[in-house]
């Protein structure tokens, strides 16, 4: 199933999301990385963000006039988020977070909690993300956290393809892969040591 | 006479331009892929085909800018050079415009020019020629934390290392954005095995190393590995690996260093060759 999901995205919209389905987001997206996931957690959010995309970037930025463009925009490693993301999502309640690699046990007992999915964006594919990134419309913190860490929100226009990979009802296509990995490794060993 | 233009603009074709094998050889990918992993793939080469056209960087991880310098030992501008490296960094920093990705370890400061204490990082070799040959190989940062070096026991010999390599590039999963290139460097010591697995990628894709038990566990690593189902950003699929490439070096006796360097999907070079009279050309 492939869709275009609106921001803001409901918790009902995000429950009916299936870990395998393909989806793109419209709307509003802000990315956070491990430092602006802490700060946003000591000071409270510099923006309402329920219902938004949460988008695990850096960006490359560049001003132009009294805004800023975005000219690439690829997911960082949602990993070291594992730390933060289930009390971020408990107290801020976005409904969509975009990454890649995946997140652990915590995470997705939050999603479940929540009513929120992960999804996969393709690693790497910077200049594909900003295409789909409209304008930007704020940018917090910027002066304290530097292009990388600052928070930066942006209008997209069907940002994806986006894989669910982590869903509601606490399923993971990465925890099923390793199954079938871990089994693949056991002939994999067998032929090496023969 | 100064190389700081060419220089800068070849790091910029670097972050914005994919070498034609490495398109090749995602293009392959993307052919023999279904389901999820086709879908990444897809995606992928949507992503270089639009940096090249807008001439944008391909990631938003512009890495670190990494220098390898074959120099002949009769070229004559090594000065001129040598400057040209940093400063075409940070000409480049400004143009393409590159991520600044240089942080102080100790204060966390950020100079914003892509320089730093021993960055860009530079590998000079002498070689027999009167010209220079620059390698520019921009290193992103989720694919290095997967490069390690493992410091096996000479006993193990070969089938050690292929299941030290094959373990190791498995575990990794998605973290490096697969499918990657593996560069592997065995012997030598500690710091030379890693620095063998980065020089062998620089070998463009498709091409074999010229000894035949060296290319043999090339494609036998490369087997071992897409058969573990990884697949593209680690979804499940097919190619897990895009190449491995080896390198050696003799060891000592008692040693059998390996080191596993990791590179990304998104194999970003660009080569610039310097003639003695000063003449360049980009690659």
């Amino acid at each position: 199933m492939e869709r275009v999901l609106t921001t803001p995205i409901s918790e009902k919209d995000a429950r009916a999301l299936k870990a395998g389905d393909v989806i793109y987001v419209s709307g509003t997206m802000f990315t956070a990385r491990d430092e602006a996931h802490k700060m946003m957690l000591e000071r409270g959010n510099p923006l309402p963000v329920e219902g938004l995309a949460l988008f695990h970037c850096g960006p490359v930025a560049q001003k132009k006039g009294d805004g800023w463009e975005i000219l690439a925009a690829g997911p960082t490693t949602s990993a070291r988020m594992e730390l933060f993301e289930a009390d971020f999502l408990r107290r801020f309640k976005s409904r969509v977070i975009v990454g890649k690699g995946g997140m652990g046990e915590k995470t997705l007992g939050a999603l479940n909690d929540v009513g929120a999915v992960y999804t996969h964006f393709t690693g790497g594919a910077g200049a594909l993300a900003a295409q789909a990134v409209k304008r930007v419309k704020e940018v917090h913190w910027l002066e304290e956290l530097g292009i990388p860490e600052a928070i930066w929100v942006m209008e997209v226009a069907k940002f994806g393809p986006l894989v669910v990979a982590m869903d509601s009802h606490g399923k993971s296509l990465y925890k099923d892969l390793s199954l079938v990995v871990e089994e693949n490794m056991k002939g994999i060993r067998d032929r090496i040591r023969k | 006479m100064s190389f700081d233009k060419e220089l800068s603009a070849a790091i910029g074709k670097a972050a914005t331009v994919l070498p034609a094998d490495v398109v090749r050889a995602l293009e392959a990918t993307r052919d023999r892929e279904a389901g999820p992993a086709r879908v990444q793939m897809e995606a992928i080469l949507d992503n270089v085909r639009i940096a090249r056209e807008r001439a944008v960087p391909i990631c938003q991880d512009t890495g670190t800018i990494t220098f390898f310098v074959k120099l002949g030992v009769g070229f004559p501008h090594l000065g001129n050079l040598w400057r040209a490296l940093s400063e075409a960094t940070r000409a480049a920093t400004q143009a393409v415009p590159l991520r600044p990705n240089t942080v102080h370890p100790f204060t966390g400061k950020n100079p914003g020019d892509n320089i730093g204490r021993y960055i860009p990082a530079i590998t000079w070799e002498a070689t027999e020629e009167d010209g220079a040959e620059i390698h520019i190989l921009p290193k992103g940062g989720g694919s290095e934390n997967c490069s390690v070096l493992k410091m096996l026991t000479p006993g193990a010999g070969l089938k050690g290392v292929k299941e030290a390599v094959t373990e190791h590039v498995v575990s990794c999963g998605g973290l490096p954005c697969p499918p990657t290139v593996i560069g592997i460097g065995i012997g030598g010591g500690a710091d030379l095995s890693l620095k063998l697995g980065k020089l062998a990628l620089l070998r463009p894709l498709g091409q074999r190393h010229p000894e035949p038990e060296v290319a043999a566990l090339e494609a036998e690593l490369e087997e071992l590995i897409n058969a573990s189902g990884v697949g593209p950003m680690g979804l499940g699929g097919k190619t897990t690996v895009l190449a491995v490439h080896a390198e050696y070096a003799h060891r000592h006796p008692a040693s059998l260093p390996l080191g596993i360097v990791v590179q990304c999907w998104a194999h970003r070079r660009a080569v610039v060759r310097i003639r003695p009279d000063g003449r360049m050309e980009v690659a």
